[in-house]
Order: structure tokens, then C-alpha cells, then sequence
């Protein structure tokens, strides 16, 4: 069986279809996509950095594409429910692939750029022409699969010098009255010494519906730059998601990428950063909270082209029920890259007899002049630590889910904005005290509870 | 101007230690009966046929080699293994003496190649108080001590005499805990092992004396395949050693063995290895691929299995000496050195499978890479759902003693209950600065300081090998590095 194969037949019966409505830019590569997918297959479980997750199977479900661009309705407001307290933000929405941005957000972004690339492709084509596709890399079948078949995307570009005032917020709203699955494209250039800070979110509207999001995310950071990107996942039981996300870093670029998992079905992350400038630091940062059958699967792959930078990682997984969590981190220092310094954290709570965890953190190091490290544990709560809470008249409950935010703090202390850690610290609570995975929708219910 | 310095010292140590000899490099010059090169099934049979075996162990190469025969080499492996053409090794080869007068006169050439090698059969050993099974190519020369350990009840002996004398022990154990079928090296082993050690400690019997198999490749062009079983019964204990030299040629040969080990009910076995083949020269031309299965199986409750090695030779290293901690409250260890010079790669580790409940492991690994060469731990700790309240602690270091070497660590954790612990941490790092500084200042050498560090950085390994072996390993460690930085 090859699930591909149905994409595939879409593309070749479609095909006119799909480019008359994209703009010819991402036509170019879509041939190359074609001939890459003949060949491939997608990786089954057991595989190499595979060993949790069956792609195969994820994607042999018939899920429909949206070929002819017909427009969902959307609850735009339901975006404002992600409102942030205490932070103004420039709020987009995508409903399945298509963007919109709301009314406030243009009057409020300065010189930042947020456009679908079919304007980019108009006012940008140079910038378009040299950066998409550039990074994401088609070998993985799932990046050639996006590239297939995407028919548009969000280009976000801030030019030299320019610090975004207020961080652009990203919701993605899935909504169909069928089974879909989406191809979502971002292309984030951040030129030299420019700044901006982004949050993506994604929910899912009709959760009787069974969605897969198939999205690919590059991100150049120029010369001096800062790039916050946070990227939180609370869709339902039956969204999945296979995430790709490539960085090309530059000199004295400073990138954070925060991967929040609360809600989901199936997840995979696929980090992949290229550090090619000195002074570069990165910092990856994942926290997932995962019940029932959730199955959450980071992978992530650093490589230090250039000497002198610093990059660290640490993600932290709390599994219950039957969830499974997965976590796979390379970090690879290239030869002739000395006093690079890197940091790798996995540290997993299994709280339920069938969670399961896999972990495979992995150091590849061919400079001798380096601080590498890299760290992992499975484990559970402290058994000292909730006798001495009990014996202090704390539940055991109240216990466990204490010392449960305690344990993923520090993930959430890693996002830079003090607002959004605020309102994180209380999602977590809300997740881990149950009544946030019930709502339907998204932080809806939660706002209510407000 | 310190600063400058500093490289280039550095760089006539390492030059140096690039031309530091390989001290058991000689060959010895001793007749030897090699059967033709190539591989088929006549091949295997005439092994067998050479080695007088029984039907059903003729029957079990056979099946090994059809299986081998729709394997194919594995490429995971961070090691560069060239195609290995194998019908241009032979897989027979017998000191011819040997054949004709027995254990009891030794052709005084290879008693020289022991001496050299330290091995002395006779008198030495009894002073050591060792028990010595010594391998040359393909076949056992000399079991010292035997009968002292038969009053015991403890078997050891090779294994073709094993076969013939012991056939029911050897056939109930043999392939249980590395089937045929394992990988594409288990599976050649399996067809054509020529030679080995098998020990077998009765219940109840501790081993008054620690036993130790030497191997030595010294036939040019040929293969050694050997097979090592152990199988220590309820209540047991042994110590095993294992050491391995071959002589220094041009052309690479290839090493492929399994090791076995059974520890039944509250049972403890302690396998030793300093794996010294030849390494190459410092252009990396010639050496050793030593590709090696190396799995014990902790069969009964409360066994424990130790693994112990220090890896300084080789060309090529793949070895994952493993533990199946099947049985409730058994005990997996794996303490490893492994240094790397010049051109050497290695990719060696452990996996310690828990399937019983309550089992424990704890892996120790440090490695050393220097020169242009590679070297990488791959582990994996594996927690099956019903092996409640298990623990595994982890710790993989690597230090870096060029910048033209390389240091990787590749673990995998499988977690499948919540009950059980494991942790994991590696580190990166070469030789502090301020460290070699301090020891400069109290008018210690670099080259010393760097020995020092050294030494210290693998000591906690080194504290687990026996006494004997640890004097050895220290002074390889010593000889491999010399003035290796700066």
C-alpha cells in the first residue's frame, strides 16, 4: 500500500486545476515535488526516526483537498477567543489554508508584511523567488507532499531594521463539512537586525471531522535578527498534524521556537535548523500534555555550521492514559566549528501504566573545542516530594498537578513575552486540572471560565 | 605569542603518538594449515568435516549460511565498512603443528608469540593463578588449568572439545541467546565459527580463579570466526577475560565472533575484554574490522550480567555486548572505554533489554577520539510494559583530543510503563585548559597531564576490570595516547 499514491493521482488528474489557481511561483517546483514523490514512500513505524510514528498509516485515510479553493465559512471571532489579557497583538486567521487577516491588524503593523503569497508573489518576487522552498527540504515525503499541492501561503517579511511593535498572532481555524487535510505553507524572512515575534495557533471548529494539516514553515533569520516563534497546538481528538519547520540562521541571529502541545490527535514536528552564521543562538523549547490517545513526536535536528554559537533545547512531555510521546534531537557540530556550545534537554513524566515514551537524543560532534551535552529521563512524580505536600494537607491530586507545573515551568519561563507566559502558566493549569481538553473548539470555553 | 605556542606543541605530540608502534605487531613464523579461500557450502562443510562434528551441528551451519545468504551487510552504523569481498577470505586456518603432537608439545614459536604477548602458558600462569584458553586463527592451542577446575565441576575448554565431549550442554545452549538469524555477522559466524571458548559453572560453584581466552589473528588473509559460550548455572559466579592481538599487515582482515552467555537463578558473570587487534597504521591502512555479537540473557531472578571493556584496537569497531534482563531483579552492567587514533572508527555500545520486573542496569561509557578518528556509543534501554519498576541510569562521555576526530552519541530509551526510571546524559567537551595549565604549573608535561586526565576520566571503567587486566588496559590506554594532545 502507498498512501501517497492518492495524493498523487489528485495532483496528475488536477493538475491544471491546482496551477491556474496558485501563483506561478509555486508552480516551479511542483514538478520536482512530482518526481521526488514517485519514488518515496512514507516512512512506517519502526522506522529510522520513525520509531513511534506511522506515517503510512496517518495519511492512507481519504481526506479530501481543497483543489478548488472553495471558501469555508469561518467564525473570524472565534480568533478573538486567543485573545491574549494584557497583550495587543496583529491578529491573522487561516481557515483551513486560505488567509484573511482582520480589520485591526493592518492599521497596526507598521512596515512588518503579512500577506498571502498571492500578493507577496505581486509585491515581493524577488524576495519570493530567492527564499521559497530554498530550505524545506523535499526528501522528506511529507515537505514534497506540501509542495505539491499547495495552492497558497503566508509570506511574513520584516525588513532591515525594523523591531515589530506588536507580535503577530497566527490563528488557524480548521472548519469543513467533510474530512480534510490541508497543506499550509509560511515563508518568514527577518532581515538584519529586524525583530519580530510570532504566535500561531490551531484549533479546529467542527471536531466531528477528521483533519490532517500537512504544513511547512520556513524561516530565514538575517544578520543580527531576533525571531520568537510559538506555536501552540489545542485542536481535538481527531485533528492531526505533520509539522516541518527549517531555519536558516545567520550571523548573531537569535531564534526561539516554542512547540506547545495541549490537544491533538496525531503530531509530528520536525525541527530542522541550520545555524550558518557566528554568534547565532538558538533555542528550541517543547512541552507537550498529552491523555487519551494523544501521540505527540518531536524531532529535532540542529547543526552548527559556524563557529561560536550557542544553541538549547529542552522539551518535557507528561503522558497519561495511552498517549504516546516521542522526542528525537540530533545536534551536529561541524568540523572546524570551535567554542560551539550546545545544550539538549528531554525529560518525560509517564503517569499512567500503557503511556509510552520514546527518547532518542543524539550528539554528533566532529570539532574538538566544543561544550556539548545532552540529557533524558523517563520517569515519575517524586514520591518524597508528594508525601511532604499531603503531610501539609495538600490532596493528592492537588499534589500531583502542583509538582505536574512545576515540572513543565520551566518550558513556559523560556517564552520571551511576560504576557503570553501568563496566560500559559493558566492554560497549563486549566489542561492539567481537565476542564480545558472537554471544550470544544478552542480557549472558547476557558474564556468563559475566565 | 603563548597562544601560538601552544598548537604546536600539540601537533609534534600527536605526531609523535601517530608514530607510536603497535606493539603486538610481529607475526609468528609457525606453519599453518589453511583451507582455500572462498565461501560456499562445501566450505562449510569441510569446516565441519576438519573439526569431526556431529550431524546437528553441521545441519545448524548450514542453516546459518543459506540464512546469511539473503542478508545483507548493515549500513547503520557510523563506521565506514568497505565491501568486504568474502570469497577472498579463507575461514579455516590451524597451526599445523598442532595436529600431530597435541597440547602437550607446543611448537616453541608460538609458545615465543605468547610469551611476547604475555600470555605465558606455563609456569607464569600458575603464578597468576589464571586459567588461559588461548586462540590462534582459528583453533584452540592450549587450555591451562583444566583439571584443577574439573574437581569443581567448572567446564572449560574449547568449544570443538566441547562439542565432543559436553554435546547436550553445547546443544541446548548454543544460538539461544544470538539465533542465526540476529544480524548478517551472527549469521556468518554461525556458519563458519571455527574455534572458542566454552564454560560452563555448575550450580552453586564459585570459580576459584578467573578464566581468560586470548585470541590472535596471526595467518594473513584469513577471517577469525570464533564463538564464545558461558553458561553459569543457579548460584554461580565467573570471571572471564578477553584479550586480542594480531600482527600488523597491510590489508585488512576481518574478525566477526559471537559471545553467548547464559546466568541462570541468582547466577553472576563478569566478561572482561581489552581488544587490542591491530589498529592500522597512521595513514589508516590495514587493521581489523571487528565486527562482533556479544549478548548475555539474565535468565534466571537475581542474576547479574557485567560487561567490562576497554576498546583500543581495531580499524573498525561494531560491537554492542547486550543485556536481556529477563529475570525479575536481574542485573544488566555495561563500563566501556573505547579510545580511537588516527584512522580508527568505532561504533560501539550497549542494550539493555528489561523484560523482568524490577531489573536494573547502569551503563558507563567514555570515550576518546583522536587523530582523524571516529567514535560513537549507540545504546538502547528498553522498557517492556510488564517489567514494572525498572531502573537504568546512563552516562556516556566523550572527550575530543584533535579537531580533526569525531565524538557521537546515538541512544534510544523506550519507556513502557510508569513505574520504571530511566536517565540518560552524555557530554561533549575536550580536555580543560585550565586543567593541563595547573598541572604545568606544578611542573608536570603536557604529555603527562594529558595521561593523567586521561587515566582519570576512564578510571571509574577501569575500577571494574580484574586486577591483572587492569594493569594491562592502563598501560594500552597509555601507549595508544601517548602525548596524543597538547
Amino acid at each position: 500500500m502507498n498512501a501517497l499514491q492518492q495524493y498523487i493521482d489528485l495532483y496528475d488528474a488536477s493538475r491544471e486545476f491546482i496551477e491556474q489557481q496558485s501563483p506561478a511561483l509555486l508552480n516551479t517546483l511542483r514538478r520536482e515535488a512530482r518526481e521526488r514523490l514517485a519514488s518515496a514512500r512514507l516512512p512506517r513505524k519502526g522506522s529510522e526516526d520513525y520509531e513511534a510514528s506511522d506515517l503510512e498509516a496517518v495519511f492512507a485515510h481519504d481526506y479530501g483537498v481543497n483543489v478548488n479553493r472553495l471558501p469555508f465559512d469561518a467564525d473570524p471571532s472565534e480568533a478573538f477567543h486567543c485573545d491574549v489579557p494584557n497583550m495587543s497583538t496583529c491578529l491573522y486567521y487561516t481557515s483551513n489554508d486560505a488567509f484573511h487577516s482582520s480589520a485591526t491588524a493592518e492599521r497596526n503593523i507598521g512596515k512588518v508584511v503579512v500577506e498571502p503569497f498571492s500578493m507577496a508573489a505581486v509585491d515581493y518576487p524577488e524576495l519570493m523567488a530567492s527564499y521559497y522552498g530554498k530550505l524545506a527540504n523535499m526528501d522528506d515525503p511529507t515537505v514534497a507532499l506540501n509542495t505539491l499541492l499547495v495552492q497558497d501561503g503566508l509570506f511574513i517579511y520584516v525588513p532591515d531594521g525594523v523591531i515589530a511593535e506588536r507580535p503577530v498572532q497566527l490563528v488557524n481555524i480548521f472548519n469543513a463539512a467533510l474530512d480534510m487535510m490541508v497543506h499550509r505553507r509560511i515563508l518568514i524572512i527577518v532581515g538584519k537586525n529586524a525583530a519580530i515575534k510570532l504566535l500561531a495557533c490551531d484549533h479546529t471548529q467542527s471536531p466531528d471531522y477528521q483533519y490532517l494539516n500537512n504544513q511547512v514553515i520556513e524561516i530565514v533569520a538575517m544578520q543580527g535578527s531576533t525571531v520568537d516563534y510559538y506555536d501552540m497546538e489545542e485542536s481535538t481528538p481527531k485533528t492531526n498534524r505533520v509539522s516541518s519547520i527549517y531555519v536558516d540562521q545567520h550571523e548573531g541571529s537569535n531564534v526561539l521556537i516554542d512547540g506547545i502541545t495541549l490537544t491533538n490527535g496525531f503530531t509530528r514536528n520536525n525541527y530542522h535548523v541550520e545555524v550558518n552564521g557566528e554568534h547565532a543562538e538558538t533555542h528550541l523549547l517543547g512541552m507537550t500534555i498529552a491523555s487519551g490517545e494523544q501521540h505527540v513526536d518531536s524531532h529535532t535536528f540542529i547543526s552548527h555550521n559556524a563557529p561560536r554559537c550557542h544553541s538549547n533545547e529542552m522539551f518535557k512531555y507528561v503522558l497519561n492514559d495511552n498517549a504516546v510521546g516521542a522526542f528525537a534531537g540530533k545536534i551536529l557540530v561541524q568540523p572546524n566549528c570551535p567554542r560551539v556550545e550546545a545544550y539538549q534537554g528531554n525529560r518525560n513524566l509517564c503517569s499512567a501504566p500503557t503511556a509510552k515514551m520514546y527518547t532518542k537524543p543524539q550528539l554528533e560532534i566532529y570539532t574538538d573545542d566544543v561544550m556539548c551535552s545532552h540529557g533524558s529521563a523517563v520517569g515519575q512524580l517524586d514520591e518524597e516530594a508528594l508525601f511532604y505536600m499531603r503531610t501539609r494537607g495538600i490532596g493528592l491530586e492537588e499534589a500531583r498537578r502542583l509538582l505536574m507545573q512545576a515540572f513543565v515551568a520551566d518550558v513556559i519561563d523560556g517564552v520571551r513575552l511576560d504576557a503570553l507566559k501568563d496566560r500559559l502558566h493558566y492554560l497549563v493549569e486549566k489542561r492539567f486540572a481537565g476542564t480545558l481538553s472537554s471544550c470544544a473548539g478552542c480557549l472558547a470555553a476557558c474564556r468563559s471560565n475566565d | 605569542m603563548k597562544e601560538n605556542e601552544k598548537p604546536e606543541k600539540g601537533n609534534q605530540i600527536i605526531e609523535e603518538a601517530a608514530q607510536a608502534e603497535y606493539k603486538y605487531g610481529f607475526v609468528t613464523d609457525i606453519e599453518t594449515e589453511v583451507i582455500p579461500k572462498g565461501l560456499d557450502e562445501d566450505v562449510v562443510r569441510r569446516i565441519s568435516a576438519l573439526k569431526g562434528e556431529p550431524e546437528w551441528l553441521l545441519e545448524f551451519r548450514l542453516k546459518a549460511y543459506r540464512h546469511w545468504l539473503t542478508l545483507k551487510a548493515p549500513t547503520w552504523g557510523h563506521v565506514h565498512v568497505p565491501e568486504i569481498d568474502y570469497q577472498a577470505i579463507s575461514y579455516y586456518a590451524a597451526p599445523r603443528q598442532l595436529k600431530k603432537g597435541g597440547v602437550e608439545d607446543i611448537d616453541p614459536e608460538l609458545k615465543k608469540t605468547f610469551d611476547k604477548l604475555g600470555i605465558p602458558l606455563e609456569e607464569q600462569l600458575r603464578l597468576s593463578g589464571m586459567a588461559v584458553d588461548a586462540v590462534m586463527d582459528s583453533v584452540s592451542v592450549k587450555t591451562t588449568y583444566r583439571e584443577r577446575l574439573a574437581e569443581l565441576g567448572v567446564i572449560f575448554c574449547s568449544i570443538s572439545e566441547a562439542v565432543k565431549d559436553y554435546p547436550d550442554l553445547v546443544r541446548k545452549y548454543l544460538g539461544k541467546v544470538v539465533p542465526y538469524t540476529d544480524n548478517f555477522y551472527a549469521a556468518l559466524n554461525s556458519a563458519v565459527f571455527s574455534d572458542g571458548s566454552f564454560v560452563y559453572i555448575p550450580k552453586g560453584v564459585r570459580c576459584p580463579m578467573e578464566l581468560s581466552t586470548y585470541f590472535r589473528i596471526n595467518a594473513a588473509q584469513t577471517g577469525q570466526f570464533e564463538r564464545t559460550l558461558i553458561v553459569a548455572d543457579d548460584d554461580a559466579y565467573v570471571s572471564y577475560l578477553e584479550g586480542c592481538t594480531a600482527p600488523m599487515r597491510d590489508e585488512n582482515q576481518l574478525h566477526a565472533a559471537i559471545v553467548e552467555i547464559i546466568v541462570e537463578d541468582r547466577a553472576e558473570v563478569k566478561y572482561s575484554t581489552v581488544q587490542n587487534w591491530y589498529p592500522g597504521d597512521k595513514d589508516g591502512k590495514g587493521g581489523i574490522y571487528n565486527l562482533v555479537t556479544k549478548r548475555g540473557l539474565c535468565r534466571g531472578d537475581h542474576s547479574k550480567l557485567s560487561w567490562t571493556q576497554v576498546e583500543t584496537g581495531s580499524a573498525i569497531t561494531w560491537k554492542y555486548p547486550s543485556c536481556v534482563l529477563k529475570g525479575d531483579h536481574s542485573v544488566g552492567e555495561f563500563y566501556s572505554v573505547a579510545l580511537t587514533n588516527n584512522w580508527q572508527e568505532a561504533d560501539t555500545g550497549t542494550k539493555m533489554i528489561h523484560l523482568g520486573k524490577n531489573s536494573t542496569s547502569t551503563i558507563v561509557s567514555k570515550g576518546i577520539s583522536a587523530g582523524h578518528s571516529q567514535n560513537s556509543y549507540r545504546g538502547m534501554v528498553k522498557i517492556a510494559p510488564k517489567a514494572t519498576g525498572c531502573r537504568n541510569f546512563t552516562q556516556c562521555d566523550s572527550l575530543l583530543l584533535s579537531d580533526t576526530s569525531g565524538a557521537h552519541t546515538f541512544p534510544v530509551i523506550e519507556v513502557g510503563n510508569d513505574t520504571s526510571v530511566v536517565e540518560h546524559e552524555a557530554t561533549t567537551s575536550k580536555i580543560n585548559e585550565d586543567q593541563i595549565f595547573y598541572c604545568n604549573q606544578r611542573g608536570i608535561s603536557t604529555e603527562d597531564a594529558v595521561g593523567l586526565i586521561v587515566n582519570g576520566y576512564a578510571k571509574e571503567v577501569m575500577a571494574k576490570l580484574p586486577m591483572e587486566f587492569a594493569v594491562e588496559a592502563q598501560k594500552l590506554l597509555s601507549i595508544s595516547l601517548e602525548g596524543s594532545v597538547g
